[in-house]
């Protein structure tokens, strides 16, 4: 059983035809990366993982979304409960008005764990995981907004991590950050990508190739290519891939 | 460690270890020779197709990480390097699978006083000196090491240059030894090659470790 996958996924946003029978597998423990031009559908397959489709009007989707064996599109399913295992780290940073401590215990209060001990723990565990600990350990009662652009971002990656998801959806989580704090970024998705399953957005090539084992991509709402990463930048089997991260159109 | 970091050490390690089987290769068809072991010469041939099972991965592993991480400066240095190396290195794993070739054909009771004339036990610790300095100058980035190189190749040249000589008197001498002494020719043909392709070696790590580029240089300019 793959960890994630679609079948024949169609999504239309009222008359566009936004996705068009997109068929993908994500395997346990590895980093996809989803690439393409503007517009091409990449952003709108990765919101399908966590229903984020769902807030937007007009929109009708076909085709199975399974997570764990499990249809997340489902009657059963509750939206809640699937968004604490398949966490979201948006583009720019958007920490909550709140302390550094309080950002990352949020999830867990709202989720109603009130044990103090316990939050503490995870609160500290999941500043580690996103290799910010040793940048805020003092400072823990600050506003979130006193922190960095890129700390920022680790902040809003920690708080996705203090509810212990199992995938971890990235929508160009570096693209408004400077050269270094990306670099940071870039390690701790590789590094986080032994505990979590990830699935990352992105319009910089050569991120796609550091940072992802498989990448697909996408043109105009189809899926063209899909393939291990060091196939697709080495020897991609469609010439619009090729094209396309060669930087000869999009 | 970054990814990029552990991807070049892998990379290097990689290299290394072939290095070693090279040398190893070398130094087998050496003892070959001198204790006309043919089984010996055997498994040097047979350690060719490791040698090339290494030479392909490595450039494998190159371009993948020219193409995943756009490495720049000293990390793209190092990657050019290695593709360098790795193409010389294979090249000596065919010099020591000739002389191993040479060592079968040979007859077993050849005259081992051309081994002493001739010189060629001393070009074979040569190269291997060569190899294992080679080694240390690449692991330590070390361009002063590496230079070492250049004065090497320069003995082997000169043994070289003066075994055609020794080996026509040998021939006029002893002509029914013409046969095994153009052998041993090959030999140190092929030995002299092996030279020249460490001094390419010893180049691209001063390419690596320094940013210099030796190669088509004159001689006196090269050893600064």
């Amino acid at each position: 059983m793959h960890k994630i996958e679609t079948k024949e996924i169609n999504l239309h946003y009222g008359n566009f035809h936004a996705l068009k029978g997109i068929n993908l597998v994500a395997k346990e423990n590895t980093v996809t990366a989803l690439i393409g031009p503007s517009g091409c559908g990449k952003s709108t397959y990765l919101r399908l993982f966590n229903r984020m489709n769902d807030l937007i009007d007009n929109v009708e989707i076909s085709g199975q979304v399974l997570v764990d064996g499990e249809d997340i599109y489902g009657r059963k399913v509750q939206v809640d409960d699937l968004r604490k295992k398949v966490g979201m780290v948006f583009q720019k940073p958007n920490p909550f008005p709140k302390s550094i401590y309080e950002n990352v215990a949020y999830g867990l209060r709202v989720n109603g764990i009130n044990d103090k001990k316990f939050i503490e723990e995870r609160v500290v565990s999941s500043l580690e995981q996103a290799a910010l600990w040793e940048e805020v350990k003092d400072k823990l009662n600050k506003s979130a907004f006193e922190l960095s652009g890129g700390q920022q971002q680790r902040l809003c990656i920690a708080r996705a991590l203090a509810v212990q998801p199992s995938v971890l959806l990235m929508d160009e989580p570096a693209s408004a950050l400077d050269p270094l704090s990306t670099s940071k970024i870039e390690e701790l998705i590789h590094t986080l990508k032994k505990d979590y399953t990830i699935i990352i957005v992105t319009h910089n090539m050569q991120q796609a190739g550091r940072v992802s084992d498989y990448t697909a991509f996408f043109y105009m709402g189809t899926l063209v290519e899909f393939n291990e990463t060091k196939i697709i930048f080495t020897n991609p089997k469609n010439i619009q891939t090729q094209n396309y991260i060669t930087g000869r159109f999009g | 460690m970054t990814h990029l970091e552990s991807e070049l050490q892998q990379l290097k390690n990689n290299l290394v270890e072939m290095w070693t089987l090279v040398k190893n290769q070398l130094s087998k068809a050496k003892e070959a020779l001198v204790t006309e072991d043919k089984d010996l010469a055997r498994e040097v041939i047979s350690l060719e197709k490791r040698v090339n099972s290494f030479e392909l991965s490595i450039d494998k592993d190159s371009e993948n990480i020219f193409a995943l991480f756009s490495p720049v400066a000293v990390d793209l240095r190092l990657v050019l390097a290695v593709i360098k190396i790795n193409n010389n290195l294979e090249r000596q794993g065919d010099c020591a699978k000739g002389i191993a070739k040479f060592v079968i054909d040979i007859d077993s009771s050849f005259d081992k006083n051309l081994l002493t004339i001739t010189r060629i036990i001393e070009m074979f610790d040569e190269n291997i000196v060569m190899l294992n300095e080679l080694i240390e100058a690449f692991e330590k980035e070390d361009g002063i090491i590496a230079r070492k190189t250049f004065k090497r190749d320069e003995f082997l040249d000169i043994i070289n240059d003066e075994s055609t000589s020794i080996v026509a008197n040998y021939i006029r001498s002893n002509p029914d030894g013409a046969e095994q002494a153009l052998q041993i020719l090959s030999i140190i043909r092929k030995l002299e090659r092996a030279g020249d392709h460490s001094k390419n070696i010893a180049e691209e790590i001063i390419f690596y470790a320094e940013a210099k580029i030796l190669k088509h240089e004159v001689k006196e300019k090269k050893k600064k």
